[in-house]
């Protein structure tokens, strides 16, 4: 590197502003105020240099405090089954939405019931709540991506408020289960909690995966092809028979063998109901229904013809990311789908990264 | 005087400045898409990939442009380090414009992802759906972002050495000769004025 040249008899013949140009020093002090600005800037939007912001890192971390670490799995939902099928659409819905899969036709589906919370070695009959996941994929490689709960409403509104919930249900280090005190606290400080709380009361953990209805939770835009947007929720209700007497809290590893004996029977069926927003109902707050007189459309059947482990089958390595959308749907203003998104994205990175270092599988974890 | 062999030719300084502001845009971009929950996750995701296949095809339209068109010289008296550090630095440049977009791409074919750029449009996988393939991709994808940001960053600061420090018409090669006050006022450093400049093919 040579020195600078101070070189002030041609700056000052040559710049005739009064204010004289910087000596070296000033020079080089410019040009590292410049790079480190960049810096900064970038450290500040990267998330170091902006440690109150809620990041994807620490919603994953509090779901894998909570559920304990288990490399390969995913770090909620852990525990589940895939479940291969298609949709059959009415055509129904196409009036409302462009998206090719509800023209009158069939589409392939991979699909995924999984029950909540991040231990892959949960009791069955632990909670009342099971998901359901899908993923449509279209002729032309679109793919529509939903994750769907058996509770109408969502317990809380916003990525702040979940994730104020998972640290009230962190475990406590002296009992190992979440401390109720904080909970119940929680509940207090969060009044929108009211519908969940309501549906969880009395509600006792299926037997099945087949009976339950999914609620999609979150509000979407249906597209249709002129462009008008339609705010909309779905749900898919079983077509499968009456639900059979509920689980004990003690109960491990029915469901996945439940499903397997009825589909050796028969495929199982959902019929797929969209719900059409008035103007006025609420899109960005997922602890509230719209009023039950609400249009529905009937878009289709969504048929499961056979199961599979989840350590093998095809919904293994899928992330259902709610906003993995095709042309004629799109996400609402809902914050909870941004968190999702992020959420689900961050989980996927880690599991996949684990489960490379494990040799393509899911590493070997002894149940307990 | 004409001076104009000293100046990159005018669609590569086009070029230039259009993927300075994408490239530096987009590591903005990705870097606060994968740090938040809010929103603008999903907004800056949205940009993100059509975005990362604009700089792909504008940096095949700008080698392709590079290889027919030779630019200015590096300055005679530029020591031998600092001519090394700007090549390497070029090529790495040129080399991580072409491998994030690519990578990116062939980590969402990896993921199993759609690799959807709006508006109904998806681009083919080109890599297997395999989620040892996209942890592999993953973390090259970031580490290599970093790895350009650092490029970048050496790059301004090189710049602004030369038209600083140095002025010795490097940095008023790629501007404007006009409202560009660095070193077009300044002639440069007084021994060197008249030297040959060197033919230096070599990628700056």
């Amino acid at each position: 590197m040579s020195p600078p040249e101070p070189d002030s008899a041609n700056a000052s013949r040559s710049s005739p502003a009064p204010s004289r140009p910087p000596g070296p020093l000033g020079r080089y002090a410019l040009i590292a105020f410049v790079v480190s600005a960049a810096a900064a800037a970038f450290g500040y939007v990267a998330g170091p240099l902006d440690p109150q912001r809620l990041t994807p890192e620490r919603i994953v971390d509090d779901l894998q405090a909570n559920g304990g670490l288990h490399p390969g799995y995913r770090r909620n939902h852990a525990k589940g089954v895939c479940v291969i099928g298609y949709f059959d659409s009415s055509g129904e819905a196409a009036a409302y939405s462009k998206a090719a899969l509800f023209a009158r036709g069939r589409t392939p589906v991979v699909g995924r019931f999984a029950l909540p919370g991040g231990n892959p070695y949960a009791p069955d009959g632990g909670v009342p709540i099971r998901s359901f996941a899908l993923r449509f994929t279209q002729a032309d490689g679109q793919q529509w991506r939903t994750g769907m709960n058996n509770m109408p409403v969502f317990p809380v509104a916003t990525p702040q408020a979940f994730y104020e919930q998972l640290q009230a249900g962190a475990p406590d280090p002296a009992t190992g289960k979440p401390d109720p005190a904080r909970q119940k606290a929680f509940f207090a400080a969060h009044p929108e909690t009211a519908a969940f709380r309501a549906w969880a009361k009395d509600r006792k953990p299926s037997a099945s995966y087949a009976t339950e209805t999914y609620y999609g939770l979150n509000a979407f835009y249906f597209i249709d092809a002129a462009g008008a947007r339609q705010a909309v929720r779905w749900r898919v209700e079983p077509d499968n028979g009456a639900a059979t007497a509920p689980l004990s809290a003690q109960d491990h590893d029915v469901l996945a063998d439940e499903l397997d004996r009825r589909l050796a029977k028969a495929p199982l069926q959902w019929r797929l109901l969209v719900t059409l927003a008035a103007p006025g109902d609420p899109t960005a707050d997922a602890t509230r229904v719209w009023p039950p007189e609400r249009r529905e459309i009937d878009a289709g059947r969504v048929v499961l013809a056979r199961a599979q482990a989840q350590d093998a089958g095809a919904c293994r390595d899928i992330n259902y990311d709610p906003l993995i959308l095709p042309d004629g749907i799109a996400g609402s203003d809902d914050p909870l789908l941004a968190a999702r998104s992020s959420a689900y994205a961050e989980s996927y990175r880690r599991r996949t990264a684990e489960e490379a270092r494990a040799g393509g599988h899911p590493p070997k974890e002894l149940p307990r | 005087m004409s001076r104009n062999e000293d100046m990159f030719w005018w669609p590569a300084r086009v070029l230039h400045w259009l993927m300075a502001v994408m490239i530096v845009s987009m590591l903005f971009i990705g870097a606060g898409m994968v740090a938040t929950v809010s929103d603008k996750h999903t907004w800056l995701l949205a940009l993100h990939k059509p975005l990362g296949i604009s700089i792909l095809a504008l940096a095949a339209l700008r080698l392709t442009l590079r290889l027919l068109h030779k630019p200015p010289a590096l300055p005679a008296d530029l020591p031998p380090l600092q001519r090394f550090a700007a090549r390497a630095s070029h090529w790495l440049l040129y080399a991580l414009m072409f491998a994030l977009p690519l990578i990116g791409w062939a980590m969402l074919s990896a993921g199993g992802y759609p690799v959807s750029l709006g508006a109904g449009v998806v681009l083919p996988p080109i890599a297997p759906s395999d989620p040892s393939v996209f942890a592999l991709l993953r973390w090259l994808h970031r580490t290599l972002a970093y790895l350009l940001f650092a490029t970048v960053l050496l790059h301004l600061a090189a710049a602004l050495y030369h038209g600083l420090i140095r002025r010795d018409g490097v940095l008023r090669s790629m501007v404007w000769r006009r409202g560009s006050r660095d070193d077009v006022a300044l002639p440069p450093a007084s021994g060197d004025v008249g030297a040959s400049p060197v033919e230096d093919a070599s990628v700056r």
